[in-house]
């Protein structure tokens, strides 16, 4: 994680950001720390930090700086310039920590694990509105995997754990008008429990939520998918995380597995 | 028809990126063919696909060969090669090596987009406005110092015309040069086509030389242009010189045109009448003073047809209205050309292959002339497109008016 010290409405490069409508630093940091609080002391998790630096507002969103797999982490090749600049120094801390690091072609653009989940040992990819299909291709080559691409083709959702949310192997949330129909199709071939989220929670970011094991960790404002979640036998941790969604994340955007 | 051949590799069956592709190539009106494809046998392998990809245009294949992209097909060859331009070195002087051009649509490369080539003209260079996305073909004497200019052939593509245009009106002119063919039936197709462009309002151009006014058949054309039927005319100093002589003294060439004898001292007339319209200041005044009451350019003032006379090196005079500078007479006659859809071309070596020259392969062009080696020059030089018609020129003009006089109704006035 990272934290939301620089924090900050800086620029518009989804729907959801409005310069005109700040984050409040102070109420961000308080969420920001109680998230880590429930994954470090509720869920047991070891959380890294990586540094803050200034004028990279959206480095809080550590989901994006690339895919760690094993000892390697691709880089992300982020779409926007306003967030190119982060790369460097998740690529530092990585390869501070051993980790080989590895690049894709420049004109791939690539988002990380905002745009890869695995859905037990099912890979899928978003791609169209940050990442490209043909880094997708690069990815499954150096993981040695089978990458499932799927179209995003809603603005608002533009990543794709934005709308998609694996839970355990055959078992997903997703919210259906972010994805194409062959996408959709896709998903409901390979993924035998699918959960839709109403468009009310898939907004609350319903879909942007961490899962570990049975535990789910997500914003608040989403009673439907936790009344879902809970009669699955899932233990639901709501924290509030509207300061991030400010900036079009919540819970999810806001980690990258490292291990 | 445009064509060209993509790959695509990864998981794209079962991710469905495969039929995607195929459905966007379909759906934007492209039609595709599977030349290879490999199924990978296990869950991490790659599959592969070879497509061809045939658009009606370079445009469409270009907006397909984008959309595809976005889905990982790649052209094979290299689509994406951007046509090279360089700086001309000086006015009226191309770079080295530079694209020379046909007179085809053209496309050229520019910025990652297809951008049709404007005024297509065979022998010309294509210039580019970069910042304007904008290419035209243009002839070597108007290039002006580090004009933009495409070199080599990379980044640039032809559409072959007879895939394009359809072919109704000539349909039965399948070879050029019609020397064993029934005339009559070409010369109503010619007919038909005249009066198609009309209805659309399209402009013909006819282009004629002094053969005609000779033959008799100066009054067939002025009857043409009478009737909205001639929007451009090309010609030398000849047609206008005989035309006007015929006007003045009723000879041509010192030839009475309606009794085959020679007038006395006929040899004069044709050099008074051109010393007549400098007198009177050209054609126009004359046809105002009334000095000319009848004939084709009597008619072409009176009907305000466009005309270019061009000079040559053997001309008597010549009239004030011929342009004696060859450049700038190419340089009216491509301005006058544009939008012509139908070319006429009429007992003329030089004025019809230097028009021809001029022209986009897409105009369609018959050429009339007694010689066959005129139209197999024309073809010889180019102007692949013109169908030929081997006859006198004065029959074939009346049967057209014949023709053309039968199917008048419905004809636009503008």
């Amino acid at each position: 994680m990272c934290s939301p010290s620089y924090y900050g409405i800086e620029y518009e490069i989804n729907p959801w950001m409005s310069r005109s409508r700040q984050s409040n630093a102070r109420r961000a940091q308080g969420q920001w720390d109680s998230l880590r609080r429930i994954l470090n002391q509720r869920l047991s998790i070891d959380v890294h930090l990586v540094d803050p630096k200034p004028g990279l507002p959206d480095m809080v969103f550590t989901a994006n700086a690339g895919l760690a797999w094993k000892n390697k982490f691709i880089v992300s090749n982020f779409r926007y310039e306003v967030r190119r600049g982060e790369a460097p120094h998740f690529e530092e801390w990585f390869r501070d920590r051993g980790y080989e690091i590895l690049h894709l072609p420049q004109q791939h653009y690539f988002e990380g694990e905002g745009d890869l989940l695995k859905c037990g040992e099912l890979c899928f990819a978003g791609y169209h509105i940050r990442s490209d299909l043909l880094a997708h291709q690069k990815v499954a080559e150096i993981i040695e995997d089978e990458i499932l691409s799927l179209e995003l083709t809603n603005d608002w959702f533009y990543h794709l754990d934005t709308c998609f949310c694996p839970l355990s192997k055959g078992q997903a949330l997703f919210y259906p008008p972010a994805f194409d129909s062959y996408a959709l199709k896709v998903l409901e071939t390979h993924i035998p429990v699918l959960i839709p989220v109403a468009p009310e929670d898939a907004a609350r970011f319903a879909c942007n939520a961490i899962v570990v094991g049975k535990n789910i960790v997500m914003n608040d404002g989403c009673p439907r998918v936790r009344e879902k979640l809970e009669s699955l036998d899932f233990k639901v941790f709501i924290t509030p995380l509207d300061e991030f969604i400010k900036a079009g994340g919540s819970a999810k955007c806001l980690t990258l597995i490292v291990a | 028809m445009a064509r060209s051949t993509v790959e695509i590799a990864g998981h794209i069956i079962d991710s469905l990126i495969l039929p995607k592709v195929l459905d966007l190539i379909i759906n934007l009106g492209a039609e595709f063919e599977i030349l290879e494809i490999q199924v990978g046998h296990r869950r991490a392998d790659r599959s592969y696909a070879r497509i061809q990809v045939e658009a009606s245009t370079p445009e469409l294949l270009g907006r397909v060969l984008a959309k595809i992209k976005e889905h990982g097909a790649l052209p094979v060859e290299a689509e994406d090669q951007s046509a090279q331009l360089e700086p001309a070195p000086a006015d009226g002087v191309f770079p080295d090596h530079f694209y020379a051009t046909t007179n085809l649509p053209t496309w050229v490369r520019v910025k990652d987009q297809w951008i049709e080539v404007e005024l297509p003209e065979m022998d010309c260079g294509i210039r580019v406005d970069v910042n304007a996305l904008r290419a035209e073909c243009v002839p070597i004497h108007r290039v002006k110092k580090d004009d933009l200019v495409v070199v080599d052939h990379g980044g640039v593509k032809i559409l072959p015309v007879e895939r394009r245009v359809p072919r109704e009106a000539f349909e039965f002119m399948s070879s050029t040069v019609s020397t064993e063919q029934p005339k009559g039936l070409l010369i109503r197709e010619i007919a038909e086509s005249m009066n198609r462009v009309r209805r659309e309002n399209g402009r013909i151009l006819v282009v004629a030389g002094p053969g005609l006014v000779h033959t008799g058949a100066s009054r067939y054309l002025a009857d043409l242009i009478e009737r909205d039927y001639v929007q451009v005319l090309f010609a030398g100093n000849g047609l206008a010189v005989h035309d006007i002589e015929t006007a003045l003294y009723g000879t041509s060439l010192g030839i009475y045109v309606d009794r085959k004898i020679r007038a006395s001292e006929g040899h004069e007339h044709h050099l008074w009448a051109i010393n007549t319209i400098r007198k009177a200041g050209g054609i126009r005044p004359a046809v105002e003073q009334g000095l000319i009451q009848h004939g084709i350019f009597y008619s072409c003032v009176q009907k305000g047809v466009d005309f270019v006379l061009a000079g040559s090196i053997r001309d008597d005079g010549p009239l004030p209205d011929v342009i004696t500078d060859t450049l700038k007479a190419q340089d009216l006659m491509r301005e006058k050309a544009r939008g012509v859809s139908f070319a006429l071309m009429m007992a003329t070596t030089l004025h019809a292959i230097a028009t021809g020259n001029l022209l986009p392969a897409t105009v369609k062009t018959v050429c009339v002339d007694i010689n066959p080696a005129v139209v197999t020059k024309l073809s010889d030089r180019g102007t692949f497109q013109a169908m030929g018609l081997v006859t006198d020129v004065e029959p074939f003009l009346r049967e057209l008016c014949q023709y053309l006089v039968t199917e008048t109704v419905g004809i636009s006035e503008s």
